[in-house]
């Protein structure tokens, strides 16, 4: 069972951080800020050619921290990967000592740095779920029997903000009756809109991580308001940062507050600080 | 219908180097609809082909370029123009183009791009609903194909990008499943959002394409 799993299970509040992999084969630097991340943190995501941004891959890195003792959440889209493929890496993965997964369709190819790429989707989120059930089952999606069955502690993500509300719960209840064991959520900066998702999704009873992002400052705010789907600032955390003398400062106080209100809803938080992981300790101080 | 746009007079000049004397072939039936290879669009061709020192053999708008055997027909009819000319360019889908190449072993130019099926909102705009993918599951999704009209083609509800029921691709767009969830608001009904649909059998494609229908 992984440490991640044993978190849920003991009832702690889970956090997790984020790394990406290098664009190259230079590993040093991610691994040393895996090493780097203070106590608190359980695992350790590993991002999957995040924003359709080719880099490294993320079962070699997850591999990797494995190796050095820490525990990797395996990113894995259906952007990149048919069945086969996306089969042939959990199975890799299983293999090479990864226990966590956070199983995603993936942001599409015209967001990244390949918009000339063709993008697969040969799956959807659900139907890897289903499938790394199946896995888990021992039988791959052929329902050819496996030589050596895996054993996955699975995540999937939500979006608690998205409107239509309903239209978006219904796709978190596939996730749920596909298997997933723990939910990621896109970073939500209203802890009403957290307050309204995590009602709905209580019946579901599966635990709920609060993706906590790091705004640096008003700028990537504003950039994030406009070009990442799914992501929403308010105008007045806007207003903070712009007034602010210090804006990463206020930018790790804006985080601190909501993993505060996480504290009071969520079953953990997952902090992506893109690249300031030495603030880590901060956001989470009470 | 297919349709399809005229490749830029970049492309266009670049694919002719060379071609001094080139016959154009147009198609009345798609390409002529969306005004990429009907017959305005040849006469137009042919002017600008003029201008740039080019000498255009002959020209021909078959009913259908499609119909390889109607192709063959009105290349024959053409005989002495098409063998005077360096090259064919020919100006319908990719299908039209492939029944000219079929039947002649002189140089063929494809002029258009050829982009998807389209239904016609009005003339000269047209919206892509099917994309032939051979096993359709409309049946399954209220009647809105998710595979052609969300951009990942997910067949079990939303991405993450949705925003406000808009696409994240492009925010003009309506997200497929908004599209979805909302039709099946007004039958009364959650159909597809509460039954998970197994991944599409792409085995299905027939590719290459070879399809006869019994008698």
């Amino acid at each position: 069972m992984s440490r991640l799993e044993q978190a849920f299970a003991a009832g702690t509040f889970v956090v997790t951080a984020e790394i990406a992999p290098p664009k190259g084969i230079a590993v040093a630097a991610a691994l040393a800020k895996a090493k780097a991340l203070p106590e608190g943190v359980t695992a350790v995501n590993v991002t999957d050619n995040q924003g359709a941004n080719m880099r490294l891959s993320p079962l070699a890195l997850s591999a990797l921290l494995v190796r050095e003792g820490i525990e990797p959440v395996l990113q894995l889209t259906c952007r990149d990967r048919n069945r086969l493929a996306l089969q042939s890496d959990l199975l890799g993965a299983a293999a090479l000592g990864v226990e966590n997964l956070l199983l995603l369709s993936g942001d599409h190819a015209r967001f990244g740095d390949h918009p000339e790429a063709r993008s697969v989707f040969d799956l959807d989120s659900v139907q890897l779920l289903q499938a790394v059930s199946g896995l888990m089952a021992g039988r791959d999606m052929a329902g050819k029997a496996l030589n050596g069955v895996p054993s996955f502690f699975v995540g999937a993500a939500v979006a608690p903000a998205a409107e239509p509300f309903d239209l978006m719960l219904s796709k978190v209840n596939k996730k749920a009756a596909a298997g997933t064991r723990f939910f990621q959520s896109q970073a939500v900066f209203v802890p009403a809109e957290l307050e309204r998702f995590m009602l709905a999704v209580r019946p579901l009873q599966v635990p709920v991580m609060l993706g906590v992002l790091l705004l640096r400052s008003a700028n990537m705010a504003r950039f994030l308001n406009a070009n990442i789907p799914g992501v929403q600032v308010p105008a007045v955390l806007v207003d903070r940062l712009d007034a602010a003398v210090d804006p990463l400062a206020e930018g790790v106080a804006i985080a601190r507050e909501m993993v505060q209100a996480a504290r009071d809803l969520c079953q953990g938080v997952h902090l992506m600080t893109l690249g300031h992981e030495d603030k880590i300790s901060a956001i989470l101080a009470r | 219908m297919i349709i399809s746009e005229q490749k830029s007079k970049e492309e266009l000049l670049a694919a002719i180097d060379g071609k001094a004397r080139l016959f154009l072939v147009g198609c009345a039936a798609c390409a002529t609809a969306c005004k990429s290879g009907g017959e305005e669009e040849i006469f137009r061709m042919q002017e600008w082909l003029a201008s740039i020192g080019r000498e255009v053999t002959g020209s021909v708008i078959i009913d259908e370029a499609c119909h390889i055997m109607r192709a063959a027909r009105d290349l024959r009819h053409h005989q002495t123009a098409v063998a005077d000319a360096d090259a064919l360019l020919v100006f319908a889908c990719g299908a039209g183009i492939q029944s000219i190449s079929s039947n002649t072993d002189q140089r063929v130019i494809g002029g258009l791009n050829s982009l998807f099926l389209g239904n016609i909102r009005r003339l000269g705009q047209y919206e892509e609903k099917c994309s032939l993918c051979g096993d359709c599951i409309l049946n399954d999704t209220a009647g809105i194909c998710p595979v052609t009209n969300c951009a990942k083609g997910l067949l079990n509800g939303p991405c993450g990008g949705m925003e406000q029921g808009r696409c994240e691709v492009d925010g003009e767009l309506d997200c497929a499943w908004s599209l979805i969830f909302e039709r099946l608001k007004r039958q009364g009904r959650t159909g597809v959002l509460e039954r998970p649909v197994p991944p599409k059998n792409w085995g299905k494609v027939r590719k290459p394409g070879r399809h006869k229908i019994k008698a």
